[in-house]
């Protein structure tokens, strides 16, 4: 996974409620079998005018220009601003990897849905929950001003603002550690194999029909 | 000291290890896979040169990609067919049971489960698919994982978990007639919102919940997902066990004695206490019909499409905005004006011998309406169809102008070639109203299975109540 620890980059604005993982990435392109490439069909539905299959250059499409991922003044965005109950849905891991796979290494709102918090901790996406009146400032700096970057400070847990102001936020001491130093979560796990298998025999034992294929 | 909930033991009965920060280890009993959230972890687990840790808590099937025609000639798609065809190849490969596209017992993950026992109380049990919760109503902790959760279950057996708060959802009081499962968990969503369940495991109690067959908890639990929450679940009664009895995976002879009395201790001390607590009055749910794109976004069949203008928060209201534009709805439309021009009956939700009776019940003998374009049912398992031909139920279905077809998740997500042209309206017995969820540019209402067939033979939503009267 991808190592997180300060990060300086682009703010854009997605002020949607509800933002489901259907919408970060249709349907058509989970028939891959990779987990890279689903950076061009990033919410393909709202940020292309014609219907999006797998295979198609992302050159020949027909772009929504209203759609913010469009919009010049937030090219080269790398943290995204939500809202409430971002990635709800379908736990589809394909929608971390196309918001990482288009550059995204942050995502900020009041509230995540679980599934897909848990998706983009495994893959080194940071999300960091903020206070919705905090989130209602991020989105007033950044449609105010052209250009916003804002720095992402996780070892102090901190958002530096362009105006030296920070805002403070909480996160998982073990996600913070997981994201800091890259950590893979099966090698973390494969520590206690021996536990694993002391658990596992006694439950063999306590219920053998769980054990009977 | 109080007593433990449902979910406390379950949780308990599965802590491998505890960290002091709150992180734990669970130990995973049931491992069920489909081909589109498998291939990449598949592919993880070869690349670190790991094993998969116990394959025969694995069981695998093609659901999402399947066609539901023919099937005779294989899947056309060459990307769908390579998902499936890895799916085979892996399963083989580390000699995993699969349910290949063309065995009887192929459907979707989550009817198949519990249809074959796989599905027992006192699990845990997890897919790479967020209506993994559906397997809850079984006294199971059960809830849907993402590719790199996948791959950690097949290396290690286990998960790295925080523990969620306790949430009770409790209906008491009984239902009017046609009105089902579906309404209840849709009535429930509206109330609590898509985001009331976040952090939270729900158990559903109650008198209402009590007196639901298992297929209509399986309803409930499967939504437990659109309330936020990755799991729900029902105590274990007599209604589980019956289920369960001589079901191929279900244990047999003293196994299945001594199962039945762990089993019995699956339900929430009367002592227990919840972090949260909701209650509401089955009696008084009418049918149900969601307007919008969210399944919060849902209303009574004897209401009308909500104003935007009444809704203080201006973030929502703009949803809601977004959501009349997408869906071409006017406030104060009443739901009963609202003309789908497709049906599909079907879906994780919905696709159960009990939801095709309904729904075939609920036809009886008429024809679907002129507007109607196209109607499908799309039964959930080769099982349940073969259940539903030896009734007669698909001839009710053909005869009145539905397709019948083959088992798989179809028009719910249209990962396969079941899917809504731009502007189609959808009376749909699935769980997802998202903007293009069942087709770019399609339109969903999500409804119960009698709802979906009355307002295919009437042509526009209708009171099922009335219906019955």
């Amino acid at each position: 996974m991808i190592k997180i620890d300060k990060h300086h980059g682009i703010v854009m604005p997605l002020d949607r409620h509800n933002v489901d993982t259907d919408a970060i990435i249709p349907k058509q392109f989970l028939k891959s079998i990779k987990r890279s490439g689903f950076g061009h069909n990033l919410f393909d539905e709202w940020r292309y005018h014609d219907h999006g299959e797998p295979g198609m250059d992302p050159a020949s499409r027909k772009k929504n220009p209203d759609f913010v991922l469009n919009q010049p003044r937030y090219e080269g965005a790398s943290i995204l601003l939500g809202r409430h109950n971002f990635g709800c849905g379908s736990s589809r891991e394909h929608a971390v990897w196309a918001l990482i796979d288009h550059g995204f290494r942050v995502v900020i709102a009041p509230s995540f849905a679980d599934i897909f918090y848990n998706n983009a901790r495994k893959n080194g996406l940071l999300c960091i929950v903020l206070d919705e009146d905090l989130v209602d400032l991020l989105f007033r700096e950044v449609t105010q001003n052209p250009g916003y970057r804002i720095l992402v400070d996780l070892p102090t847990q901190q958002i530096v603002l362009p105006n030296r102001h920070t805002i403070a936020f909480d996160i998982d001491p073990f996600h913070k550690e997981c994201h800091i130093r890259g950590l893979d979560d099966i090698g973390l796990t494969l520590e206690h194999a021996t536990e694993i298998r002391a658990f596992e025999e006694k439950r063999r034992q306590t219920a053998p029909w769980l054990f009977n294929n | 000291m109080s007593g433990k909930t449902l979910y406390d033991k379950l949780w308990d009965a599965h802590l491998v290890r505890q960290d002091e920060g709150g992180m734990a280890l669970i130990y995973i009993d049931r491992h069920l896979i489909h081909e589109v959230t498998s291939p990449q972890a598949f592919e993880g687990l070869r690349l670190a040169g790991r094993k998969p840790w116990r394959t025969d808590s694995i069981l695998a099937v093609p659901d999402h990609n399947v066609p539901t025609t023919d099937r005779s000639l294989g899947i056309s798609d060459p990307v769908s067919r390579l998902q499936v065809e890895t799916l085979d190849q892996n399963c083989a490969e580390l000699g995993i049971t699969e349910f290949l596209m063309n065995d009887p017992r192929q459907g979707i993950v989550h009817v198949i489960g519990p249809e074959q026992g796989a599905t027992l109380p006192g699990m845990t049990v997890v897919c790479g698919d967020s209506h993994t919760s559906t397997h809850g109503a079984f006294g199971a902790l059960a809830f849907g994982i993402g590719t790199s959760d996948v791959e950690h279950v097949l290396a290690t057996q286990c998960l790295i978990l925080k523990k969620s708060g306790n949430l009770e959802i409790r209906v008491d009081g009984q239902l009017a007639p046609g009105v089902s499962a579906k309404d209840v968990v849709l009535a429930i969503i509206g109330k609590i919102g898509t985001a009331g369940g976040t952090g939270f495991a729900i158990e559903f109690s109650g008198s209402t919940l009590r007196s639901l067959s298992m297929e209509g908890r399986m309803t409930v639990c499967n939504m437990a997902i659109e309330a936020g929450a990755r799991s729900g679940m029902v105590a274990v009664d007599d209604t589980t066990i019956n289920y369960l009895a001589g079901r191929p995976y279900a244990p047999k002879g003293e196994l299945w004695d001594l199962a039945i009395k762990s089993w019995k201790a699956l339900h929430s001390d009367p002592d227990a206490s919840f972090d949260r607590s909701v209650s509401l009055d089955a009696s008084t749910i009418p049918p149900q019909v969601t307007w919008g794109t969210s399944p919060e976004m849902v209303v009574s069949i004897d209401q009308v499409v909500p104003d935007p203008d009444n809704e203080t928060d201006s973030v929502k209201r703009e949803g809601m905005r977004k959501a009349l534009a997408y869906m071409d709805l006017k406030p104060g439309t009443p739901i009963t004006d609202i003309r789908p021009d497709h049906v599909f009956i079907g879906s994780c939700t919905n696709a159960r011998i009990e939801d095709l009776r309904a729904a075939a019940a609920a036809i009886r003998g008429r024809k679907i309406a002129r507007g109607i374009k196209q109607a499908l049912v799309v039964p959930g398992s080769g099982l349940v169809k073969r259940q539903a031909e030896a009734e007669g139920l698909d001839k009710i279905f053909t005869d009145a102008g539905f397709e019948w077809r083959e088992p798989g998740c179809s028009m719910c997500l249209a990962m396969n070639a079941d899917r809504l042209a731009p502007g189609d309206r959808c009376a749909s017995t699935s769980n997802r109203n998202f903007e293009g969820r069942q087709g770019q540019g399609g339109r969903t209402h999500l409804v119960s299975p009698a709802m979906a067939a009355a307002a295919a033979v009437t042509g526009h939503f209708t009171d099922t109540r009335r219906e019955q009267a």
